[in-house]
């Protein structure tokens, strides 16, 4: 019974993911940078990123208890090795103006070489890998000494280690690798990225990032329902229980926050990509904590939450808040109110109101299938009884 | 240069009469990509009132027999790399005809993906760092360039200030500061220098000035943003730094001059345009100025004129140059006819070359007087 | 000898930061000691501190308007916790943090929007900001009088903290929060005199810092606040004397950091600069997780059994 349920959930599932992407591969198609909804395209590649982000960062703090604020660290990590190794070999030179690069590896043109078009995508596809497994390496070498931590002091201590990353990817001394604290471009960026049928170019500068958050998202997901992802919960709900229950508190949350870091690796990647740069000065704690503004919107606890709540994060702060700051918004004209910075400013205000009148969000622990599932509750109930 | 004025000035007014007449005029855009925020957020405000004192001199423009009026839309890139793409974009989604900016290379180097993504050109305006049009087809620029700047500079400390050892400071991931330092390293002499670079959100000075008062040097080159300078300027008064500070043209700025001004500081400065050169346009920007009190806010309180103001101002009449030369307000024409616009501009002459960078090969050097808190001419400067 | 003379320039401003940072930890130490709360919004306290003297110095003379920004400020502290913290006195610590990193966000933005997002200069207090000599190093008086200022200030508060009725329980509040409320101790008048005495400090403070380092922008505050939170982990948070000398190594290290190049080419060390100034912030970082590694309670803090 609950095998069959969980198939029919899981076609609707796919199909509805399927519908999804092919809307979005068509409005890369339909809309153009200099259209008025060209801004729809740059909320939808910033907006899927950051749900990434969020949703990996929810994995740690939502559903494992761990609260972290080392994010932008790992994103860094992940955005810096993404970079460095899709620079196509030409324009090294001119992206490490004032060093000797030291790596000349481009592993997309590697691959093209020697399989065309799909050795580009495939190249594409292992940097983003790379990415995740270096954060990952990354936090689990960090997770050694900092997971034996309790709550606040374990926020600190990886806010810190964040800090330690970005200062040490500005050295000049590492320059060769990481173009000291200048930054990286000319890399494998989503503004590049054409699929060519039949001497037609069509647009996937919006399709791949919105592809990569998809997967990793499912990733995700797949995770926190599976044994792994109830042993999170039971750490986070009650971790002296937890133990109890024969669950290995270390080994778990190390698995957590590794899992956790691979994915915000592959974000910073995926960012970098949309963004077509790479500057370890942009991963400051300040992303970390805008991070976490938008799980608390969209309810810690709710992977729905997140997608929804930086969906909405970027699309006001990006879209449909800009008049705040231009003068003019609702029709209402008050250029002396309405100037730079009024947007951010009634964003936090609002984001202040969550935090304290709706504490849980959006969504609270809720996923998007349970809204729809209270409704049919009786429905299946008789089902059972015939 | 004053025919030149007289003649726009006589258009503008016939054109705004002209206006007048046909109310409803079509309307092209321009985009405006400066930061007006961050750390650059004054001098992106300076040079945008160049733009905004064009626009009101000329505020229509004639295109394939039609008149148009032509509106500044703006967009601010805080100063920031990461936030700059997608200011780029919401210029691109607004419907401009071609953009001009930034002030700080950083942000044009992060932006010139999106502007080339969507094929509409953008003209830098003081962007000096040599990366912002090397392998972009869409940036062009009309300021010259830092290994140009960076020689002159070095040269200048060499032969005039006799140093034998420079201290230079950089912000650090700042494509500005750190690319000046890096040429000015490269003519200067590299066993000659001592190179560092501060990172964002440093309040504390007084530490690179002890360490350039330690390591012996007799030249202090920082040509970091107006809102460092400011505190470099501070502590080198309070600790007696001893020797003269040199920085390129963002330092050309009344914050620079309010900051220095009793103090027993030396600065001298690489620039664009040296105030008095014309006249006539000096005296019509700084009634402007003052009749308008956001633009003296913009301008830091007084009516001294900043060199990025003036090529703010050159830069709107090159983009009017490229519509009118283009026929059409579709940024693809517009791009196309680009590279051979010239235009004789209140700093000199305007030209592109095949990268799209201009053909400039003079800058002014300029010295603060301390004193009376007003830039001093040294020299036309040239290499070659 | 040239060595030290060389070196003492660095640790003389190290610490003179070092007081300025010592007077916003104590803020961080007794908010954390009392309500287990990293206060993110206590570092953006301190630069609308700053903020609002730019502003009221414009319009008002020096002498009211520095009464006035302490005043103010205080006022600020008091109301951020009546607003953003009581309400969540019940609630998990996390959504406290939360709410703490949503007001240092409310309160950076705010800044951004007044200021316009340009750095303001600080107004110039004479006879603090006069130039003097010393040792025949040439600074400014605000560097010298700074950490004598903090000792000073500190020694009457440990004075209150230990013999007054309110500094009394206060440290039974930091002790057992639930039982000191039995005991009939008004909870939520400990907690606002605390975070009153820790804004005020943060008031001086800023005063002090901005004085040295004339420019104020939105995220002034941001690495200030998480180095005197740092000091006050790394002295033992709880522990008033552990914060202040947690807070002065950490302004002397950062200092010496910075000029360690020209340290060690002087010294004959190192031939050329080997860009250890990248390092000054994170410096403070690694000492932050070498401690909290090896001796999690800090150099002077107690220890706590966790409680099940």
């Amino acid at each position: 019974m609950i095998e069959t349920k969980n198939k029919k959930g899981a076609w609707i599932a796919f199909i509805g993911v399927f519908l999804f992407l092919a809307l979005i591969f068509a409005l890369d198609q339909l809309i153009k940078p200099t259209d008025k909804l060209g801004m729809l395209l740059i909320v939808l590649q910033k907006g899927s990123v950051y749900a990434l982000a969020a949703v990996s960062m929810n994995l740690l703090n939502g559903y494992t208890g761990l609260f972290s604020l080392g994010h932008a660290g790992f994103m860094l990590l992940g955005a810096y090795t993404y970079a460095i190794f899709t620079i196509p070999d030409k324009s090294r030179d001119a992206v490490y103006q004032y060093f000797d690069a030291a790596i000349r590896f481009s592993i997309p043109e590697q691959l093209s070489n020697h399989m065309g078009g799909f050795g580009t995508a495939l190249g594409v596809f292992l940097a983003l890998v790379l990415a995740g497994l270096v954060a990952a390496l990354m936090a689990w070498l960090i997770g050694l000494p900092v997971l034996r931590l309790k709550s606040d002091y374990l926020a600190i201590a990886t806010l810190g280690f964040a800090e330690i990353i970005r200062a040490v990817f500005q050295w000049s001394k590492l320059g060769p690798i990481t173009n000291g604290s200048n930054l990286l471009k000319n890399f494998a960026r989503a503004s590049k990225f054409k699929l060519e049928i039949a001497g037609t170019k069509l647009s996937l500068s919006t399709f791949v990032p919105v592809l990569i958050a998809t997967v990793c998202i499912i990733l995700i997901v797949l995770i926190v329902n599976s044994t792994y992802g109830r042993a999170f919960k039971a750490i986070r709900d009650d971790e002296i229980a937890a133990e109890a229950m024969g669950i290995n508190l270390a080994r778990h949350k190390m698995i957590s926050f590794v899992t956790s870091s691979f994915f915000a690796g592959v974000a910073g990647a995926t960012l970098a990509m949309v963004l077509s740069i790479a500057q370890a000065n942009n991963f400051k704690s300040a992303m970390t904590y805008e991070i976490l503004l938008m799980v608390v919107l969209g309810g810690i606890g709710s992977i729905t939450g997140s997608v929804i709540g930086s969906l909405l994060f970027v699309a006001a702060s990006e879209w449909w808040l800009r008049g705040l700051d231009s003068g003019k918004f609702l029709g209402i004209e008050a250029p002396n109110i309405f100037r730079n910075g009024f947007r951010l400013v009634v964003f936090s205000v609002i984001i202040m109101v969550v935090v304290l009148f709706f504490r849980k969000g959006i969504m609270g622990e809720k996923e998007l299938p349970d809204l729809f599932r209270r409704k049919k509750k009786e429905a299946p109930a008789k089902e059972g009884q015939a | 240069m004053k025919k030149v004025l007289s003649l726009v000035l006589v258009l503008a007014m016939i054109v705004a009469l002209g206006a007048s007449a046909y109310a409803d005029n079509p309307v092209v855009k321009i985009g405006v990509f400066e930061p007006q925020s961050g750390d650059n957020g004054a001098g992106g405000k300076q040079e945008v009132l160049g733009m905004q004192y064009a626009n009101a001199l000329t505020p229509t423009v004639e295109i394939d027999g039609t008149t148009y009026d032509v509106e500044l839309v703006y967009a601010d890139n805080a100063s920031s790399n990461d936030k700059a793409p997608t200011a780029a974009q919401t210029l691109i989604s607004s419907g401009v005809s071609l953009v001009l900016g930034s002030y700080g290379s950083g942000v044009s180097i992060a932006a010139s993906d999106t502007f080339d993504a969507a094929g509409v050109p953008a003209i830098g305006v003081t962007c000096t760092n040599p990366q912002v049009t090397a392998g972009c087809d869409v940036y062009f620029r009309i300021c010259f360039l830092d290994p140009f700047q960076g020689t002159v500079l070095a040269n200048f400390a060499k032969n005039e200030l006799g140093a034998t050892k420079a201290y230079c400071l950089a912000k650090q991931g700042d494509d500005y500061s750190g690319g000046l330092c890096n040429y000015f390293i490269d003519a200067f002499g590299k066993d000659n220098c001592v190179y560092e670079q501060f990172p964002e959100g440093t309040s504390d000075y007084s530490t690179y000035i002890t360490n350039a008062q330690n390591q012996g040097c007799d030249v202090f080159f920082s040509p970091v943003s107006t809102e460092a300078a400011a505190q470099i300027i501070a502590k080198a008064d309070t600790q007696a730094l001893g020797m003269p500070i040199l920085a390129g043209d963002t330092w050309d700025s009344n914050v620079i001059l309010q900051a220095a001004k009793g103090t027993n500081v030396k600065i001298c400065v690489t620039t664009f345009y040296q105030e008095g050169a014309d006249a006539e346009f000096d005296k019509g920007i700084k009634e402007w100025i003052n009749a308008n009190p956001t633009a003296l806010a913009n301008n830091g309180g007084n009516d001294e004129l900043a060199a990025v103001t003036v090529m703010g101002f050159d830069a709107y009449y090159v983009a009017l140059e490229a519509l009118k030369a283009a026929g059409s307000v579709d940024p693809a024409d517009v791009l196309e006819v680009l590279p051979s616009v010239t235009y004789e501009g209140v700093t000199g002459a305007i030209a592109f070359d095949e990268i799209g960078d201009a053909l400039r090969d003079s800058a002014f050097v300029k010295a603060c007087n301390t004193e009376s808190g007003v830039w001093d001419f040294v020299a036309v400067a040239t290499v070659g | 000898m040239d060595a030290l003379k060389t070196t003492l320039p660095y640790i003389i401003s190290g610490v003179s930061v070092g007081g300025q940072y010592a007077l916003i930890a104590i803020g961080y130490t007794m908010v954390y000691g009392i309500l287990r709360l990293i206060n993110f919004a206590h570092g953006d306290v301190f630069m609308v501190a700053g903020l609002m003297m730019v502003y009221l110095a414009a319009s008002l003379p020096l002498y009211l308007a520095i009464p006035l920004v302490i005043l103010l400020t205080v006022a600020l502290g008091f109301t951020i916790e009546r607003v953003a913290y009581k309400p969540l006195r019940t609630a998990p610590r996390m959504s406290v943090m939360i709410s703490a990193i949503g007001v240092s966000y409310l309160l950076q933005n705010l800044a951004l929007y007044i200021t316009g997002g340009l750095n303001k200069n600080y107004p110039a207090i004479p006879w603090i900001s006069d130039r003097i000599s010393i040792f025949g190093m040439e600074t400014s008086r605000v560097t010298v009088i700074t950490p004598f200022l903090t000792i000073i200030l500190v020694v009457a508060l440990v004075q209150l903290i230990n013999h007054t009725k309110i500094g009394m329980a206060m440290r039974a509040v930091s002790r057992d929060f639930e039982t000191s409320q039995l005991m009939g101790i008004q909870i939520n008048r400990v907690i606002s005199a605390t975070f009153i005495i820790g804004t005020f400090l943060a008031a001086v403070g800023s005063i002090l810092f901005f004085t040295n380092y004339p420019g104020v922008v939105p995220t002034s505050g941001a690495m200030p606040g998480l180095k005197a939170f740092v000091a006050a982990v790394f002295g033992g948070i709880g522990s008033i004397p552990g914060a202040v000398i947690g807070a002065f190594i950490i302004g002397i290290a950062e200092s010496v950091i910075k000029g360690l190049d020209t340290i060690l080419i002087v010294n004959g060390v190192i031939d050329e600069q080997i860009g250890l100034a990248t390092f000054s912030d994170a410096f403070t970082f690694v000492l932050l997780i070498i401690i909290l590694v090896f001796k999690p309670t800090g150099l002077f803090g107690e220890k706590s059994t966790d409680k099940v």
